[in-house]
């Protein structure tokens, strides 16, 4: 950061932050960023590895207490997020999923026995977790879900589908959500329950190195054990997605960061015309404008992290954050990879593979579109949704 | 297992280090100070001993205040707590006075085994662990690259430029580690938040029982009169490959004798 700090952002932190910070950017420049661009191009993560080493630093479900968990600030972990997606939106993927949707889904709704028996392991990166949301036919209005859950003597039943689920092919195991007699239900379905498979999706051309799965759900049995008791409706589903998208804010930054300062440090060595690119006042321009957004959304996500420390942060707040940083990140990037010409396109630099993830991003975890509609029900009161 | 790990606040050896102009000490104000590396190597033996044998982790250091953030920097990690010594008299010491307050603050902690890197990147004399041993009476058993402990057996392998040397002691030791003997872990998130709150037990030299003229300038066996800086690198020899590029390298390490 302190090539691009502009405006003394690090003072606003404590040396614990900063502590955090540069031990989670140690671990990625040792054992991520030297093969994440392989990774990317073959399509393939070591996921299971990864988690285990992320384990053991104590990132998976930091920012939750207990059951093995580091029980850090909001904002430690948006700063964790921010070095991870520095690396990879994929391998912050990774992370926010286990940490914010799968363990928080059954830190915050599971019975004690669901937390002691998956807690634990999730936070050593021993299992890994993967949470079911969307479905082939349902993306944004996932209050129309059509898969079902039904109860057979003490058991219940699964039928359906999930699409796009992050860590699916690697978890063991899944969050589902379905819906129940009364209303949406969520379930720790362990993936080698019979009926339960989850294929990888090939062909994305964005998030290679994340782990992304179809899951078919065919008459998976589980005991009432499995569902979690505290998940009553689509609040549940949704409280986990806000928990996400507050780190997503951050994350997104990071990715940024990646595309400045490697930009800024290609311009100010590329000649053309007998001078540094970075010398020419269009160039500075772009430079200059990409900075201010990145100051702006670290501002952002800084506010909306000591508001969630201090237990006031509301779901508004984090689309604002969400739609914001997320948004931007995506324009410096594009634009960082108009300033670095052809290399730009090139996996030599990092900067089109920060686009291209940023795409997903930009999608997951509520659309853009969703989060304006979001924050212009809030200021008008009235719901755009359908 | 009660283990003390000997611990030290050292400037970057990666970066430029300088020695004060009025009294030949390390400027400590201008570098970039970090926990001697070798150090680390210390600490995690400590730690690794720690998980298959129970008992206590305590980290000491003689240093000024700052060197408060190398103890802290040793507690991420995972020790169970500090002692620091801390004495204004403190500055100037050498080796010898050193070693002196070192023994006297482990005698205060009565361990089974002391720990420490086989150096420190500022002084890199590699004598502590010898006088330490010397002034307690115990075993040092230096340079190790594996430490097994069988109950209060310590067996070593000692590094040498040839190979390696068994050596073993019964406890109490000091034992010296190489960078070879273990790949240190990182602090995790929970020993950073953790080591916060970790006690760290401040020392003088009254609660020693060392007075000040045995230590710091006056108290040392040798002074820095004088320092120049290390003259300016020499261009290096470029070999031209015309033919006989590998005969010419060759020739270069001989006479250079490394080969
Ligand atoms: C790489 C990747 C990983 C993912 N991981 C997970 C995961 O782990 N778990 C999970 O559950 N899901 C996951 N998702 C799915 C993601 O959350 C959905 O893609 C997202 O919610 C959008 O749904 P959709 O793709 O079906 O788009 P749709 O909902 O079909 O939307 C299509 C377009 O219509 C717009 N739109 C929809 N409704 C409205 C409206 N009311 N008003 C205005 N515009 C509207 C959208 O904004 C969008 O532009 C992942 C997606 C990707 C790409």
């Amino acid at each position: 950061m302190s090539t691009l700090d502009l405006l003394g952002l690090s003072e606003l932190h404590s040396g614990e932050e900063r502590e955090i910070s540069s031990t989670v950017r140690r671990l990625l420049d040792d054992q991520v960023r030297p093969h994440v661009m392989q990774w990317y191009e073959d399509g393939r993560v070591p996921a299971r590895e990864l988690a285990r080493e992320f384990g053991k630093l104590g990132l998976l479900g930091m920012h939750l207490s207990g059951y093995g968990c580091a029980g850090a600030s909001a904002v430690a972990y948006g700063l964790a997020c921010l070095e991870l997606e520095a690396a990879d939106s994929g391998v912050r993927s990774l992370v926010s999923v286990q940490g914010s949707l799968a363990m928080y889904a059954i830190w915050r709704y599971g019975s004690a026995e669901q937390k002691q028996e998956w807690l634990p392991r999730m936070a050593t990166g021993e299992a890994l977790g993967c949470f079911g949301l969307t479905e082939p036919d349902h993306g944004s209005d996932p209050a129309s879900m059509a898969t079902r859950a039904r109860r057979d003597g003490t058991d219940w039943i699964l039928d359906g589908g999930k699409m796009w689920i992050t860590n699916a092919p690697v978890a063991a195991v899944a969050v589902i959500w379905a819906r129940g007699p009364e209303g949406i239900v969520g379930f720790a379905v362990p993936t080698d329950t019979p009926g339960f498979t989850a294929r990888e999706v090939r062909h994305k051309l964005s998030l290679r190195a994340s782990s992304t799965g179809e899951v078919v759900l065919d008459g998976v049995r589980v005991p009432e054990s499995a569902r979690l008791p505290e998940a009553r409706g689509l609040k549940a589903p949704l409280s986990c997605l806000t928990e996400a998208r507050a780190g997503i804010a951050w994350g997104a930054l990071g990715a940024a960061r990646d595309c400045l300062t490697v930009t800024i440090d290609y311009a100010t060595s590329r000649y053309q015309f007998g001078r540094p690119v970075a010398g020419f006042q269009l160039t500075q321009a772009k430079l200059a404008d990409m900075a201010v957004e990145w100051h702006k959304g670290y501002l952002l996500a800084l506010h909306l992290g000591r508001r969630a420390d201090a237990g006031i942060l509301t779901p508004e707040q984090v689309s604002v954050g969400k739609l914001n940083n997320v948004r931007e990140a995506l324009a410096i990037a594009r634009t960082c990879r108009t300033i670095l010409g052809a290399n730009g396109i090139s996996g030599e630099y990092p900067v089109l593979r920060h686009a291209n993830n940023l795409e997903s991003v930009l999608t997951y975890e509520g659309t853009s579109e969703i989060h304006q509609l979001v924050i212009g029900q809030k200021l008008t009161g009235l719901s755009a949704f359908s | 297992m009660n283990i003390v790990v000997l611990v030290k606040q050292v400037p970057d050896s990666g970066a430029e280090r300088e020695l004060r102009s009025d009294d030949q000490t390390i400027d400590r104000s201008s570098a970039n100070n970090v926990l001697n590396e070798m150090d680390e190597y210390a600490v995690e033996e400590a730690l690794k001993l720690q998980e298959a044998l129970g008992g206590e982790v305590t980290v000491l250091t003689m240093g000024p205040e700052q060197a408060g953030e190398a103890i802290r920097k040793a507690l991420q990690m995972g020790p169970d707590k500090a002692v620091h010594v801390l004495d204004g008299a403190l500055h100037g010491s050498c080796a010898v006075a050193t070693s002196k307050v070192l023994a006297a603050a482990l005698r205060t902690l009565n361990p089974d085994l002391v720990l420490a890197g086989a150096e420190s990147t500022d002084g890199r004399v590699q004598v502590m662990p010898h006088m330490i041993a010397e002034r307690l009476g115990i075993a040092a058993l230096t340079g190790a690259r594996k430490l097994t402990v069988d109950g209060g057996t310590l067996t070593v392998e000692r590094q040498t430029e040839e190979g390696y040397e068994v050596v073993t002691a019964a406890t109490p030791a000091i034992v010296s580690v190489w960078d070879t003997i273990n790949e240190p872990r990182y602090p995790s998130l929970k020993g950073i938040m953790a080591a916060k709150k970790k006690p760290v037990q401040t020392l003088s030299l009254a609660d020693l029982g060392i007075s000040p003229d045995e230590v710091g300038f006056a108290g040392s066996t040798s002074t820095v009169v004088e320092s120049t800086k290390r003259p300016p690198r020499q261009a290096g020899t470029k070999v031209t490959d015309s033919g006989d590029g590998g005969v010419q390298l060759v020739e270069f390490l001989a006479t250079e004798r490394f080969v």
